[in-house]
């Protein structure tokens, strides 16, 4: 394989990286606030509530 | 019942464990008797010795017979044991860092001439060792156990598993904390345990691995409670971080010394990838769980907001993978890594800060507790520690920063503001949460832990403090030039400046210790004197009807 | 409730976590063994001697590096303090790398051959007697201790094992080069200069017919950043900006 030089990764960081971690935390922001989600989120946010002592 | 007890059904555990722990004996006694390197034999006799202890002990729990724990709800055995071992080790470390801070301040005092094991060089890794994984390690497992079991509503996988999780875990911090003490090390800030330490870490951590997401899998649970994604994320990256960094060549089996695979500034990277990653998974990723659980159990009210603690999560482990190179900013490693180190360090602030936010936020409502529950408090202050180094972190990762922070006590400064401020506090609210929930007594006494918080506290302050100057001091002397365009100190009058700011560095740290002293008792008068608490009398929150 | 699905959840769950940090560990640790330029090609360098390598061995096990950094820093300050910023060349053969952390001391890079033989010896027995400020640990056991080098030659093996190019003969010669570097007048003078060039030859610790652990400690310390020669080292040239 041909050795990258530094201009190769720089290239590559500033348009395909960009594109990566925006969906990345689109996906992680759109699965947090999918209103689908909401009931279940809302019933785990008191799991630590509910767990009474054996 | 049938006559022969001996029919139980087969379970992996009683062949596995016995299996690996005489193999362990066998090869540490091969070591004693053939390896030519002293150090390398004494190991070996301690790592038989563990062996040995941890094969008996497995053999009067389980040799026909089953302890009431398997039974029972939920295995607490295990948690218990966890919780003695943290302060067992705590105290330990904290010690030997009060110690080398005295090194420090009076070196013709506390150095013994010929000793070579009681040097700085060899008791400062034995400090880190010991408050990072004996202290925090053991606060994290008997927490995660704790944790996994009460949110999954199911009982500990793989039966005895995770006792061999604890000794075995134990076992490593012997043999690494001995193997200081004689003088190995691989040289590699916060891996310093040699090859063979390290193989017996990651069949532990794979059986940690194992304990705990067989407890997710089998839970009753439909949705895995956040905290237990912060403790799987330590596990698993933790594992990934230990194989990768600790990869090298042993000189020959019969040896401590190795020889890391890789080489300079490919070296610094991986090193540095794992160095700050073991602060981002292991004293971060790994105590947000505890936060997430215990907070919101001690103030009996959900967590702020679930979703951003999703946000939180995702994004936080995504970017804290990246943040390694800002240790090596102005090094010979190649420019593009150290800016993408900056820059990830940088925007690390955003999720942690929401982590606070959502901590803290947990209380609105309930502010009046701080003032009544001196153990809410500490898990309040310790997040409030959590957003302070937070911040100072992406600050010091800025290359204008770092180039008159890097090097000087600032950065023991910082280390020490997140390791005694939140992971020291976090860890100490949940135990004290912990030892009268285990025990089933109620805590001997609130006021001792008001004492414990203040004396430590202000033991924090002084620190910090001290060592805030001290760097900066440090880091302005280094580049000083005087009129003439020479440099204006000598390295030994910069050496010299630091005398009052270490002396008052060791007073701080002392304190701290004392408050742990302090809280040492108070639980020993818990569990050995407190007033029985009725199991009916648990938490049970109003909450909880609400939201039925 | 499908157990199934949720058993997969927490698997999931756990492929999601090591997704996205293998992610951010192979973008950016990955590159530095492929891309060009990451370590500079330069005159000078060389594995270091036998002798040296205990050295380096001791240096590692007591921890020198916790308080004493071997990397200067591309500051002004830090290269008139310390001289030349620290080339990444000058690492390649060291397993571990010891740029370490903290200057509670000062900078190590190139600490060879500013201090003389007798002031290491001096000042490692005694730190304040030669540095009355120093804080340093004594470490007077170095000179008591004979050097055990019965496994040298293992070390060496060890060390081509990983990348560093110890020639058959290096290896094979690993306890006489050791001996002839510590002894000025031993026979096998010349077989060790024509395996490791301008090394320099002597008895270090002082205490000519013993090998101790000191003279390893400091043979290694005062070859400590002087193998390139930065009278003919280019900084800009095209191949060393990156």
């Amino acid at each position: 394989m041909e050795r990258w030089a530094y201009e190769d990764v720089l290239a590559f960081a500033q348009s395909w990286s960009v594109v990566y971690f925006s969906l990345m935390f689109l996906a992680a922001f759109a699965y947090a606030y999918w209103p689908k989600n909401r009931d279940r989120f809302h019933q785990a946010a008191l799991i630590p509530l509910r767990d009474e002592d054996a | 019942m049938q006559a022969d007890v001996q029919q139980a059904p087969w379970r992996f555990d009683h062949f596995f464990i016995p299996v690996v722990l005489f193999l362990g004996f066998a090869a540490a006694l091969t070591e004693a008797a053939r390896s030519p390197d002293a150090p390398m034999v004494a190991q070996g006799w301690i790592f038989a010795a563990c062996m040995a202890f941890t094969g008996i002990w497995y053999m009067w729990m389980y040799a026909g017979r089953t302890p009431a724990d398997e039974t029972r709800t939920y295995a607490d055995g295990v948690v218990k044991a966890g919780v003695i071992a943290a302060m067992f080790w705590g105290i330990a470390g904290m010690l030997v860092g009060v110690i080398i801070a005295l090194q420090l301040s009076f070196p013709s005092l506390f150095y013994l001439p010929s000793e070579a094991w009681t040097n700085f060089g060899r008791l400062r890794p034995l400090h880190t060792s010991a408050v990072i994984f004996a202290f925090g390690g053991n606060v994290l497992i008997a927490t995660s156990f704790y944790v996994v079991q009460r949110t999954c509503r199911a009982h500990l996988f793989g039966g005895s598993l995770s006792w061999f999780v604890f000794w075995g875990y134990n076992t490593f911090i012997v043999l690494a904390g001995t193997g200081y003490l004689l003088g190995i090390s691989e040289g590699r800030e916060y891996a310093e345990p040699e090859w063979y330490a390290d193989i017996w870490l990651t069949i532990v951590w794979v059986c940690y691995l194992v304990t705990f997401l067989g407890t997710l899998i089998k839970r009753k649970e439909p949705h895995i409670y956040v905290a237990n994604w912060f403790y799987l994320a330590f596990i698993a990256t933790i594992a990934v971080l230990h194989i990768v960094n600790n990869l090298s060549m042993p000189v020959s089996l019969l040896q401590t010394q190795s020889y890391s695979l890789f080489s300079g500034v490919q070296d610094a990277l991986t090193q540095w990838w794992y160095g700050h990653n073991a602060v981002g998974f292991f004293l971060t990723a790994g105590f947000l769980g505890i936060m997430y659980y215990f907070i919101p159990k001690r103030a009996e009210r959900p967590v702020y907001s679930y979703r951003l603690s999703i946000i939180h999560f995702w994004s936080l482990i995504f970017i804290y993978i990246w943040a390694g190179p800002h240790h090596l900013l102005y090094t010979a490693l190649p420019e593009w890594a150290q800016t993408l180190g900056m820059t990830f360090s940088i925007i690390l602030w955003m999720p942690s800060w929401g982590g606070m936010i959502n901590g803290l936020m947990t209380l609105s409502g309930a502010w009046d507790k701080l003032r009544t529950d001196p153990v809410l408090r500490m898990l309040v202050v310790s997040v409030a520690f959590y957003g302070m180094s937070t911040f100072e972190g992406p600050v010091m990762s800025v290359k204008a920063v770092n180039a008159l922070s890097h090097y000087t006590n600032w950065t023991v400064g910082h280390v020490h503001s997140g390791a005694l401020g939140w992971v020291g506090y976090v860890s100490f609210g949940a135990i004290y949460c912990l030892v009268p929930w285990l025990w089933k007594k109620r805590l001997y006494s609130n006021a001792l832990v008001e004492w414990h918080f203040w004396i430590s506290t202000l033991g924090i302050v002084l620190y910090i403090t001290s060592m805030w100057v001290a760097g900066i001091m440090q880091g302005l002397m280094w580049r000083a030039y005087n009129d003439f365009g020479f440099l204006e100190y000598a390295f030994v009058e910069v050496v010299e400046a630091m005398h009052p700011y270490y002396i008052i560095r060791a007073v701080g740290g002392l304190m701290y210790l004392g408050g742990a002293l302090i809280m040492v008792f108070n639980l020993w008068k818990t569990v050995r004197n407190g007033v029985p608490v009725a199991p009916a009398a648990s938490v049970t929150p109003a909450l909880t009807a609400e939201a039925a | 409730m499908n157990h199934g699905w949720l058993e997969k959840n927490s698997i999931f769950m756990l492929i999601g976590i090591i997704l996205v940090i293998a992610v951010g560990g192979a973008v950016e640790i990955a590159p530095l063994f492929w891309v060009n330029g990451t370590v500079e090609k330069i005159d000078g360098m060389r594995p270091y001697t036998p002798l040296e390598l205990k050295g380096r061995n001791i240096y590692v096990r007591e921890g020198c590096y916790v308080c004493h950094s071997q990397q200067v820093r591309t500051l002004r300050d830090e290269v008139e303090r310390y001289g030349h910023y620290s080339l990444a060349a000058e690492s390649m053969y060291d397993h571990p790398f010891q740029w370490g952390s903290e200057r509670t001391g000062p900078d190590l890079a190139r600490v060879g051959g500013k201090y003389s033989d007798e002031w290491h010896r001096a000042h490692l027995i005694d730190p304040r007697s030669v540095v009355p400020e120093s804080i340093m640990p004594p470490y007077r056991f170095l000179f008591t201790k004979t050097l055990d080098y019965r496994d040298v030659r293992q070390m060496l093996t060890a060390n081509r094992m990983v990348g560093v190019p110890y020639s058959d003969a290096q290896i094979a010669a690993a306890k006489e080069d050791l001996e002839a570097q510590a002894d000025p007048n031993s026979e096998t003078q010349d077989d060790f200069r024509k395996r490791y060039g301008k090394a320099e030859v002597r008895d270090f610790d002082g205490e000519p017919g013993r090998i101790t652990e000191g003279d390893a400690l400091i043979a290694y310390m005062q070859m400590l950043g002087t193998l390139v020669d930065f009278k003919t080292y280019r900084a800009n040239a095209p191949e060393h900006r990156r």
